[in-house]
């Protein structure tokens, strides 16, 4: 089947976007496997350059990584750490995070909009974690972003779709590929992202402290697939609470008159 | 002790800030009855999602502690969903052990006749080498209260030094002005931990005699005044059982939970260091800080404040650290010595504490894998 996730003419068979940073490192290749994940997420600020514990000597090879920049509070932050990214020899990818609550980790969209700008201009792959507002999202497309990656929940929270209706706006009036980061706790979760018509779905807490994680990364990449399969052929029409009136309004209407 | 200086009052040079957290942490710690909560409050806030003030108020409580088991699996729970598998690992420096306080119950304090000293900047230099040959790549600064013998620029030198072989620098040593956190943040530094020891002003004030220490509300206001200063993170801490431990743990959350709200940005983190009790006590004092409370105020900040960090300090043992951070405590600290100079083998000032656990940097790593987690050295860009 030829359906690929095309990011910005990069293509990729797999719509599994796996986060690194909750991990025991030795797990990370297992989990990458299992999930047949080909795009992973990686902190820069985790990409240590020491020699101890160095998670970049964990991730398997041939799979591209997307770091972020998580610990930015602006937008400033945010285009030095891409930088420094780039610098390091992490390519073109970056996940753009700016985030200046500690307590939820919640977006601030309107310096990611201005990192965007920045860093699009400046060649990078530019895939912002957002909050799913649909005025944020038209700018960050203006803006040049190569997909749009709202959030489900809080990271880390375990708590699914929880802006389900507005990554559904996103899903519909957005030209980009919407990609469901933060909040996806379950393999069902991820599943019905998919459904409704996500390109993509990440994920990092859920499978990282899983009882099983290789089998729990093998879980989402099937819920992932079985999400997609199910957008691609069409969901069948829901029919809403209660049957058709038996005795329609409109009965008394004469063909011929 | 005929002339002690009033405690709540600044002195001149100390900047003062407008804040109301002091106030409001005080009025609620007063407030705080830890006797009137029941079982079902302790039910209540830890079916809850999110803990509130009057949670945390429940979960310190004595009749909490049947609880326990209930609250580190619901704190294991929490530390998870935050941290994931990781624990980060740090070791303290101290430079210098000069100090001008006049604490009761301190080692270094300005009465007591130990081996006094501070480090060179070759020293310095040379100390931060050893450390970094562990695979350490985050570093706690710490100095005896000295602004004599360790001034601002001192330090300032040593956060740069710092900056040449870790990622990640924090300060312990004396509250100063916001000005004086925005040079030590230019210098390298990114964190500021602060022991307010008790919030209890009138037993603070009986136990800190003499020296810049003595400014209650000086002190109270230095994580705030670091974040002014453009810091990304603070710590703070209660000496827990230098009073009602209870009421300590409750003002040292608040305190946190009050400065977050004010700069949604700052990054909070806890210590837990506490007075040993009495063994072979002939009565059981209310007041002490045994394992079990220890371990249920973790779980209580945990709960209160489950994206914060919490550091578990050499004070505690193998076992109770080894154990800690399954379930709540995110930092961890190893090959620590709090003598001045130890690290490259040339000790030349005494210890502030004795330590309860001398792994090296190795031990801890290995006991932090076997414990089914990541060992992480850094998680920290600076910015």
């Amino acid at each position: 089947m030829d359906d690929k996730l095309i990011i910005q003419g990069h293509e990729f068979t797999s719509r599994f976007i796996l986060g690194s940073g909750k991990y025991s490192l030795d797990l990370i290749k297992a989990a990458v496997e299992n999930a047949g994940a080909q795009i992973i997420t990686l902190a820069l600020r985790r990409a240590a350059t020491g020699n101890v514990a160095n998670i970049l000597d964990y991730i398997p090879e041939g799979v591209t990584l997307l770091p972020n920049t998580s610990g930015a509070r602006n937008a400033g932050e945010a285009v030095r750490i891409a930088r420094l990214a780039r610098e390091v020899g992490c390519g073109d990818f970056i996940k753009i995070e700016c985030i200046r609550d500690s307590k939820y980790l919640l977006p601030d969209n309107t310096e990611t909009i201005k990192a965007t700008e920045i860093l699009a201009k400046e060649g990078f792959v530019v895939m912002p974690y957002m909050y799913p507002d649909l005025n944020a999202a038209r700018d960050l497309k203006n803006a040049g972003a190569a997909t749009i990656m709202p959030l489900g929940a809080p990271i880390g929270s375990n708590k699914g779709l929880c802006t389900k209706e507005f990554i559904q706006i996103l899903i519909d009036e957005i030209d980009l590929p919407i990609i469901i980061d933060a909040g996806i706790g379950r393999p069902s979760q991820a599943c019905e992202a998919m459904e409704m018509g996500a390109a993509a779905v990440m994920a990092n807490t859920a499978i990282a402290t899983a009882g099983d994680v290789p089998a729990m990364a093998c879980a989402f990449k099937r819920a992932i697939e079985a999400g997609r399969a199910a957008y691609l052929s069409g969901l069948g029409r829901v029919i809403e609470k209660g049957a058709s009136a038996s005795s329609p309004l409109t009965g008394f209407l004469e063909m011929d008159s | 002790m005929e002339h002690r200086i009033d405690h709540m009052k600044y002195l001149p040079d100390m900047e003062v800030i407008k804040s109301d957290i002091l106030d409001e942490v005080i009025t609620e710690m007063e407030a705080y009855d830890y006797d009137k909560y029941t079982a079902s409050d302790v039910s209540r806030a830890l079916n809850k999602d999110s803990v509130t003030p009057e949670d945390f108020k429940a979960l310190l409580s004595p009749v909490a502690l049947p609880f326990l088991e209930e609250m580190a699996r619901k704190a294991q729970a929490e530390t998870r969903k935050h941290f994931g598998n990781s624990i980060y690992m740090f070791t303290p420096l101290y430079i210098a052990n000069y100090c001008e306080n006049y604490c009761i119950y301190c080692g270094f304090n300005c009465h007591n006749k130990i081996n006094r000293a501070k480090l060179t900047s070759e020293e310095i230099d040379r100390e931060m080498q050893e450390i970094a040959k562990t695979g350490l790549q985050e570093i706690l600064i710490l100095t005896g209260e000295s602004r004599k013998m360790s001034d601002v620029k001192y330090i300032g030198e040593a956060c740069k030094t710092a900056r040449k072989y870790f990622k990640l620098v924090g300060v312990e040593v004396y509250p100063m002005n916001s000005d004086e956190y925005a040079y030590l943040h230019e210098c390298g530094a990114d964190f500021v931990t602060v022991f307010q020891e008790t919030y209890n002003s009138d037993k603070y004030e009986t136990l800190h005699l003499e020296g810049h220490k003595r400014i209650f509300p000086y002190r109270f206001c230095a994580q705030e005044r670091a974040i002014l200063g453009g810091m990304r993170g603070v710590g703070f801490a209660a000496l827990l059982g230098l009073d009602d431990f209870r009421k300590d743990a409750f003002a040292t959350g608040m305190h946190a939970y009050l400065l977050q709200r004010k700069y949604p940005h700052a990054e909070i983190a806890f210590s837990c260091p506490r007075l040993r009790p009495i063994i072979n006590n002939d009565k059981i004092n209310p007041k002490d800080v045994h394992e079990p409370q220890l371990l249920q105020i973790i779980c209580a900040y945990r709960l209160f404040m489950p994206f914060s960090n919490i550091t578990i300090s050499t004070r505690e043992c193998e076992r109770f650290r080894n154990n800690v951070i399954k379930i709540a405590a995110t930092k961890i600290s190893a090959g620590v010595s709090t003598g001045i100079g130890d690290h490259s083998g040339e000790k030349k000032g005494d210890e502030q504490f004795e330590i309860s656990d001398p792994r090296n940097v190795d031990e801890v790593y290995k006991a932090i894998e076997d414990a089914g987690l990541q060992p992480v050295m850094s998680d920290y860009v600076y910015v």
